[in-house]
């Protein structure tokens, strides 16, 4: 088998319009060798989760800085878990106060990077983590 | 897609006899299944004509990665497939390509049919990453479970491009979307192949990009079906689509001479395209342009399509040959004497053709015993 690529999809939930964080993250992962789908702002949970079914990604990134977190994240995991996406795996960055971390992982987030992530780290921790796409 | 119980039937239920090629078993799965890739392909065959759209999704992977799981698949699906149309929209980076297949894919809708996208964005040649960035102009149709889109990278294939777009095109056509649309950025030769191994080509052209539409002529406009000039709303969008439907046709007033030309070095005929004007964000000239592609369509027996459809067949056969001779040349039982044959070349002792020479004369015996 030729060697899968982790592909990752980028999205920013809700209304927030920092975008700044996501569009780094996205061309430093692609730097990193990662395929990225950046599917831009204001995006429902239904959308996201419609887009990582349709492009079938390793990985669901969401990007929030507007403090929308606790209520959009668990719906996005919810949407996933309806699709049938229960094993991709999910990060969150952007300002999430260390408070809403346990939390936010309850409802299904892997792992929450904050300001000041460098995109090395977050490279690594997606390829150590990724978990291996069931086929049929 | 772990809905069947573990110890279940497996994937063997409904298989035909004689499945494809066995690859041999392989560990799959979280419930530590053992399946064979022909046996997964089955299943994502299985899948996909169910109307399951995560395993097309799957399967879109699986032949991104030209694994054989992915060619067990097509051999069930391409027997069933071949009535999408299958539509390469092309041109310069921003020239306006996903905005119009968005309008396109709404204009589809409309009509009541599904649409399929592929959206293909070159991968880094030095990283093999990829920034893809063509969803972020089609979101207005996530949700919309008819409308399919899926982004590709080009990858390092060399003239894989094409086969993969072209199998990923035949999934979506047995999955049962009646057109699937093609965007590639028009640079760089495979992305041009892949434009010209769709049905229809369309080539997507910005106002103002003045004399750069010279430039663009002997290459893009060449593998034209229809020029699409966008963004109409711009000042010059209508001198360019004037300027561009007079070089079209100064190309043609010669049009005998240009045939006996185009013959007598053994090429196809220089197609005559169509120039449309639209402005995708309002729907400007979209229903227009969708009835054109229609309309090409319906005359798909026609002879008009039948050297894109041969084209087609020629560039798929291409590649799956090619895939197979490297494997077998790779792993075969060759494969000690290519080795020599390499290290030999690699010290200049013999030329690549003697060595070319050498290796056909290994796989002709091999055929021959
Ligand atoms: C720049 C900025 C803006 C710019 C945005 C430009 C743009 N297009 O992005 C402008 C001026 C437009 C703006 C506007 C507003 N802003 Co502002 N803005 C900032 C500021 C100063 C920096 C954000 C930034 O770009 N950082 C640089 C990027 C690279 O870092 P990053 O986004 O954090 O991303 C890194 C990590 O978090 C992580 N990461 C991020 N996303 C993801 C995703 C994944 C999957 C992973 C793995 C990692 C990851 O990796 C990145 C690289 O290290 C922050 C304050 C701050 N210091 O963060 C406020 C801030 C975010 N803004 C804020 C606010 C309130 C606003 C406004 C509502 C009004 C206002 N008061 O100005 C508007 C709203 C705009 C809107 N429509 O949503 C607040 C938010 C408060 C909150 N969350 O509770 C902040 C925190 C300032 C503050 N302390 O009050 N803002
Ligand atoms: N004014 C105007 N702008 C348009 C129109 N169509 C597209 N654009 C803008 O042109 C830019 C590029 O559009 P895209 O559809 O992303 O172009 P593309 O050819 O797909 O770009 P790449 O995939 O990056 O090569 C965007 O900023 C669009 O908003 C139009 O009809 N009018
Ligand atoms: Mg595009």
């Amino acid at each position: 088998m030729a060697d899968r690529r982790i592909k990752v999809l980028i999205a920013k939930p809700g209304l927030d319009g920092h975008d700044r964080g996501a569009k780094v993250l996205a061309r430093g992962l692609r730097d990193e060798g990662f395929e990225v789908v950046y599917t831009g702002l204001r995006q429902t949970p239904e959308m996201i989760a419609s887009a990582a079914l349709q492009e079938d990604v390793d990985v669901v990134g969401l990007s929030i800085l507007s403090g929308a977190h606790m209520t959009l994240v668990p719906r996005v995991c919810r949407a996933l878990r309806d699709e049938g996406l229960g094993d991709v795996l999910v990060t969150v960055g952007g300002i999430i106060p260390d408070d809403d971390v346990p939390a936010l992982r309850e409802a299904g987030v892997d792992r929450v990077f904050g300001p000041g992530t460098t995109i090395g780290e977050v490279a690594e921790y997606l390829r150590t983590n990724v978990r291996p796409r069931e086929t049929a | 897609m772990t809905d069947e119980g573990a110890g279940g039937a497996g994937g063997d239920r409904g298989l035909p006899a004689g499945s494809p090629n066995d690859g041999g078993p392989e560990p799959v799965d979280g419930d530590g299944r053992t399946r064979t890739p022909a046996a997964r392909g089955v299943r994502l065959a299985e899948g996909v004509r169910s109307g399951d759209r995560r395993m097309l999704a799957r399967l879109l992977t699986e032949i991104e990665d030209r694994t054989s799981v992915a060619e067990a698949a097509l051999r069930l699906l391409y027997p069933v497939s071949g009535n999408a149309h299958l539509v390469g929209i092309t041109g310069a980076p921003g020239a306006g390509k996903s905005t119009l297949v968005a309008a396109l894919a709404r204009a589809v809708r409309t009509t009541g049919r599904p649409a399929a996208v592929l959206a293909i964005d070159p991968s880094s040649p030095i990283t093999g990453g990829a920034l893809l960035g063509d969803r972020i102009r089609m979101q207005e149709h996530a949700g919309d479970r008819n409308v399919f889109i899926r982004s590709m990278a080009s990858r390092g294939h060399a003239g894989g491009l094409a086969a993969a777009a072209v199998d990923a095109a035949a999934a979506l056509d047995a999955a049962g979307f009646p057109v699937v649309f093609l965007e590639t950025v028009g640079a760089g030769q495979s992305e041009v192949e892949v434009a010209s191994i769709a049905d229809t080509t369309v080539v997507v052209e910005a106002p103002e990009m003045g004399d750069e539409v010279q430039a663009i002529k002997a290459g893009l406009l060449e593998v034209a079906d229809i020029v699409v000039v966008t963004k109409g709303d711009r000042p010059g969008a209508r001198r360019t689509a004037a300027q561009l439907r007079a070089m079209l046709t100064v190309g043609t007033t010669d049009e005998a001479d240009a045939l006996r030309r185009a013959e007598a070095h053994g090429r196809r005929r220089p197609k005559r395209p169509e120039v449309m004007l639209v402005t995708a964000p309002t729907g400007d000239g979209i229903p227009e342009l969708l009835a054109a592609l229609d309309r090409r369509h319906e005359e798909r027996d026609a002879a008009a399509l039948q050297p894109a459809r041969v084209a087609r067949a020629a560039a798929q056969l291409d590649a799956v040959m090619a895939e197979r001779l490297r494997a077998r040349l790779r792993d075969g039982p060759h494969r000690a004497a290519v080795t020599d044959v390499l290290r030999s070349m690699a010290a200049h002792e013999i030329d690549p053709y003697a060595a070319a020479d050498r290796v056909m004369k290994l796989l002709e015996e091999s055929v021959a015993g």
